[in-house]
């Protein structure tokens, strides 16, 4: 046998459990098959455990694991890194769990934060230059591991009450979807889900707009007179929170 | 170089805290860490590592290499790996002899090749163009093995090929000769009189668990007597080189490790006076 012929039948082993691929690798290689089949599907089924630790929580161990074990039958693993086996793993969730929205809710929402705990570091912001800065023209920079995540159950406050070993409020579906600020501050990923004013904000930092077109928008809703009031409240707390890390003129 | 590294553990998250608050009672010459963990973009565990790494010399070990794949080994790993090695500045850099990537396919194990001469090129392109990468020699763990498959070769033979061909170093895991020896019933003593002893540049210790027809490698229980016993009959033959213990699961306090360690060291005391 070839050593792609070999590597072929092993990964259809370890993947449909082909017998026929099992016996072009002998005979005596049965036992030892096994715990290779073994170690693969305990190990992804330990990762995903190890990355969804709240959805483990919610869905209990036994629906998780259920949920988990049909993953690895789903999804192969395609990266070098164990870590990337978790980011489709809200997929299956939400096949397996249509109507019970706040499991998917949930998972993406883990996962952003486990995506933000390994993301690139931010700069150091200078707060001694926003002092001299041109406002209506400045470009903020949001910090690398920020993202934003659009909800329709109240996954967030379930998340927040398990976080701090309080018992979770049944799951609901929002009046209006939210959406979720996800960012890392110093080593810490952490959330924040954002009231329409803000989200709509935010939206235009990432889409490069400048602040005195963020003023505007906000000045459009909530009046010319309260709106740099709000604005200027905004940018105070989106650096206070860590969420820029950069401005440019 | 050897005699400034001759102890190290594993850097795992249990003992992130001692290693980073109190190097008083962490007395070891290096830690290892699984290079995986550390090859992100950020965050805290890249500023753990760059701490503990000002306090002392890291050994990178990988488990995702597969340098057995027959389809080469992936350039983006590489990259990724040789930023690593910039930002820590290594003792070694090490990998196991098995593969775990077929095309679009990962396994995240260290399944077994088989040794024949087909497979020994496959390995030797990969481990040059790694080191190529790299731009420094590697070290080749023996890996434990659960199935035995048709070659040309025995392990020891094969491993012996590779540092010939490639220069690559060898990182001799103790525990994983005595599993596979168990496994496959082969005679470890003979294993340890094959291999290259002038390449052996590290060795791993470790526990394993029986299964119900093999021994397999768990990492998760303190080094038994026999692997103790063949550790000595190691040293016997490469020498004083770099000793680890790996522990990576039901990990215990720090202590309990150091102890062990020390174990190591008294193994290692009397079979140097020995020689002298």
């Amino acid at each position: 046998m070839t050593l792609t012929g070999l590597q072929q039948d092993f990964r259809s082993w370890l993947t449909l459990e082909a017998t026929d691929a099992a016996a072009r690798l002998g005979d005596r290689a049965s036992p030892g098959l096994a715990v290779y089949l073994n170690n693969y599907r305990g190990q992804l089924m330990a990762c995903l455990a190890e990355s969804f630790v709240t959805v483990r929580a919610w869905l209990g161990d036994a629906a998780f694991d259920g949920a988990a074990a049909t993953h690895v039958d789903r999804r192969p693993p395609h990266s070098w890194t164990l870590d990337a086996y978790a980011l489709e793993f809200p997929d299956t969730i939400e096949v397996l769990y249509p109507d019970d929205p706040e499991v998917g809710d949930l998972a993406r929402l883990e996962r952003s934060l486990g995506l933000a705990f390994v993301g690139r570091d931010a700069e150091s912001l200078d707060l001694a230059t926003l002092a001299q800065v041109d406002w209506s023209t400045t470009l903020l920079r949001l910090v690398p591991t920020f993202s934003l995540l659009s909800v329709t159950t109240n996954a967030a406050a379930i998340w927040s009450a398990m976080k701090a070993e309080q018992t979770p409020p049944a799951a609901a579906i929002l009046e209006v979807p939210a959406v979720i600020a996800i960012w890392r501050k110093e080593d810490a990923p952490t959330f924040r889900t954002l009231d329409s004013a803000e989200a709509g904000a935010i939206f235009m930092v990432s889409e490069s707009r400048t602040f005195g077109d963020i003023c505007a928008s906000i000045a459009n809703e909530v009046g010319e007179e309260e709106g740099p009031r709000v604005a200027g409240s905004l940018l105070g707390r989106w650096i206070s929170d860590g969420m820029i890390d950069g401005i440019a003129n | 170089m050897l005699e400034k590294h001759q102890f190290g553990l594993g850097l795992r998250k249990p003992h992130y805290r001692d290693f980073l608050e109190d190097t008083s009672t962490v007395s070891v010459d290096f830690v290892e860490v699984i290079s995986e963990n550390f090859m992100v973009d950020g965050g805290r565990p890249l500023h753990v590592l760059t701490r503990v790494r000002e306090r002392h010399p890291v050994a990178l070990h990988g488990v995702s290499m597969s340098v057995g794949s027959a389809d080469g080994v992936r350039d983006d790993y590489l990259r990724r790996l040789r930023a690593l090695v910039d930002r820590i500045d290594p003792i070694f850099v090490s990998d196991h002899l098995s593969w775990s990537r077929f095309e679009a396919f990962n396994s995240h194990d260290l399944l077994p090749l088989p040794y024949t001469r087909e497979a020994l090129d496959a390995v030797c392109a990969n481990i040059h163009r790694a080191q190529e990468v790299l731009a420094r020699t590697m070290l080749i763990e023996n890996p434990s093995s659960y199935v035995s498959l048709p070659g040309d070769m025995t392990e020891w033979e094969f491993l012996k090929a590779i540092s010939g061909r490639t220069g690559c170093g060898l990182l001799l895991d103790v525990n994983n000769i005595y599993v596979s020896a168990s496994n496959h019933g082969f005679d470890a003593q003979t294993y340890l009189s094959g291999i290259p002893a002038d390449r052996v540049r590290q060795i791993h210790l470790a526990g394993h668990s029986q299964g119900r027809e093999l021994l397999i490698d768990t990492h998760d229980k303190p080094v038994p007597d026999p692997v103790w016993a063949l550790y000595a009959s190691a040293l016997e033959r490469v020498g004083p080189v770099a000793t680890m213990i790996e522990r990576d699961d039901d990990i215990p306090p720090l202590s309990d490790l150091l102890a062990e360690l020390e174990v190591a060291r008294d193994i290692a005391r009397g079979k140097l006076r020995r020689a002298a």
